[in-house]
């Protein structure tokens, strides 16, 4: 049913660290791998050789140039997928059924055989978060790797997110945002982490932590070092001199 | 958004034929027998037309009765169920009509209102998405019942009332695009909100995820189009409302100009249809540096 629960068990969803990630996009291709290889249907590509490629992919990263009133520009890469949302848009839009949120831990499923690809809750997501496979013609959105997290044939360790899993940066944390004592609710309240378009009323569950603050004066030595001469002497000073009288 | 053709057909000419159904409900023109069939097969062409042509827009259409079943929060849903329920009334009323010459009043204003719901239902499919501000508002539904009258007014020659209704549809397409145009704005969503790095600084698109385009762009960044938006609004209110206007009330009203009138503000109709999603600007766009 498209009626959203009241309240879910658990708020499983992602903590994404801006400071951290290195936007090497390794992320956006375990997800692709894992979801292409198992739960659903496949995300294909459509001319994927050729000139104009496209393709579904769950997760992407962007990057941002960010420009402070004071100092210098700083460059963030942003990955962005399902956020999971308590108040999801993209459920109550479906005319099927076919999206549902679940009680048990709040995540986010299409039932792919009951989607007609009418695409209305792509337009409702305001972070673009669910893509219409072209060759399926089914929506395709992040799982949280749903066929992951609790699957007892894997290893512990690969019990989790296959973006989370594969990140080297260590950029990308999994867990009950629901419960305040886990692991990922201290590291927000810790770090500030954030919402994506709070003003949309959306409540994610999905947390991006803010970029540290950049140190002021990178090279400590630079200090020390003796001031350039600002005014040119001898031969170019005089030439400096002479060209200005000109 | 990206406008297209399925859905520009299926939002103008189900909203034709739900107009026209609007008014031989209520009795007006007061038609039977061979007549009645002729009306009524028109707005069921136009509105079971329209709604064939919104399938076109599925990626999985066999599944499409599907769609009957979330009536409780889905607006897509309740069209459906809306325009399923009008026909089968208007139906019966239209049948009793053609073959017994008898007008079963209670039926036909039960189908008039249902018509009018299922136009309501229509433009609450775009009206509820808050993603797009330009339709989040209340000119969204006003407009789509706007259009359905005026051009079911037409068709079923109800002159009287389409001189002045064309006349309200210029002035309230006019009204919705000022509107429409500061409503990206006043919802406050900016690149800063959409990525949260606002608190840092002005944030600028430095490089994107993709290198060509994905769906989210196809579908939702449709920026190519609005290059002749201006040009196209004073083409479209010129034929939705100004040409009929001139052909009715200056040249006089004969079945050719009311004809040729009706023809007009068809054109006009799909005209402003095609600018209502060429410029709608999904918040999405912000993750791409674009509107």
């Amino acid at each position: 049913m498209t009626q959203l629960p009241a309240h879910t068990e658990k708020k499983l969803g992602l903590v994404i660290d801006l400071d951290t990630c290195v936007g090497c996009h390794a992320c956006v291709v375990s997800c692709k791998g894992w979801n292409t290889e198992n739960y659903g249907a496949a995300l294909s590509d459509q001319n994927a050789y050729g000139k104009d490629p496209s393709g579904t992919f769950l997760n992407r990263v962007h990057s941002y140039e960010v420009q402070p009133d004071q100092g210098a520009a700083q460059t963030i890469h942003f990955p962005k997928s399902c956020l999971h949302c308590e108040d999801a848009p993209c459920v109550t839009v479906c005319p099927t059924g076919a999206s549902y949120k679940r009680v048990e831990d709040g995540i986010v499923l299409v039932n792919e055989s009951d989607c007609i690809g009418c695409g209305l809750c792509a337009w409702a997501c305001p972070y673009g978060a669910r893509e219409l496979d072209q060759a399926e013609g089914v929506m395709k959105k992040c799982t949280l790797c749903v066929d992951r997290i609790y699957n007892e044939n894997l290893p512990e360790e690969d019990r989790q997110p296959a973006c989370v899993r594969t990140c080297p940066a260590g950029a990308r944390h999994f867990g009950d945002l629901g419960d305040e004592t886990s692991d990922v609710s201290k590291l927000v309240k810790e770090r500030g982490g954030f919402d994506l378009m709070p003003e949309q009323g959306t409540k994610p569950v999905n947390k991006y932590l803010p970029p540290r603050p950049k140190d002021e004066q990178i090279d400590i030595l630079a200090p020390l070092l003796e001031p350039v001469a600002a005014e040119p002497k001898g031969f170019l000073g005089w030439l400096d001199k002479t060209l200005e009288k000109l | 958004m990206h406008p297209a053709p399925s859905i520009i057909f299926f939002t103008v000419f189900s909203g034709l034929g739900f107009g026209m159904l609007m008014f031989l409900g209520l009795g007006k023109p007061d038609v039977s027998g061979f007549t009645a069939f002729v009306f009524f097969a028109i707005a069921y062409i136009l509105a079971v037309g329209g709604l064939i042509s919104s399938t076109f827009h599925l990626g999985n259409p066999k599944r499409a009765l599907k769609a009957f079943s979330q009536w409780k929060t889905s607006w897509l849903s309740r069209e459906g169920c809306l325009a399923v329920l009008t026909l089968t009334v208007m139906a019966v009323y239209g049948a009793a009509l053609v073959f017994w010459n008898v007008r079963i009043g209670i039926l036909g204003l039960l189908g008039a209102a249902l018509s009018l719901l299922t136009v309501i239902g229509t433009s609450m499919i775009y009206t509820q998405i808050k993603t797009v501000p330009r339709w989040h508002h209340w000119t969204t539904p006003l407009i789509f019942v706007g259009y359905a009258v005026t051009g079911g007014a037409m068709l079923t020659n109800q002159l009287y009332l389409a001189i002045p209704l064309l006349m309200i549809i210029g002035l309230l397409q006019i009204a919705a695009w000022v509107i429409g145009d500061k409503r990206f704005a006043e919802e406050g969503s900016t690149i800063e909100t959409a990525t949260g790095l606002g608190r840092i600084g002005k944030v600028r698109m430095f490089e994107a995820p993709h290198s060509s385009k994905n769906y989210l762009m196809k579908e939702m960044v449709h920026v190519i189009g609005r290059k002749h938006a201006s040009k196209l609004r004073i083409v479209g209110s010129l034929l939705l409302s100004l040409l009929p206007l001139i052909l009715l009330l200056v040249v006089g009203a004969s079945h050719l100009t009311v004809l040729l009138a009706m023809l007009l503000h068809i054109a006009g109709a799909l005209t402003t249809r095609w600018l209502f999603f060429a410029e709608a600007e999904h918040t999405v766009g912000l993750y791409y540096g674009q509107r």
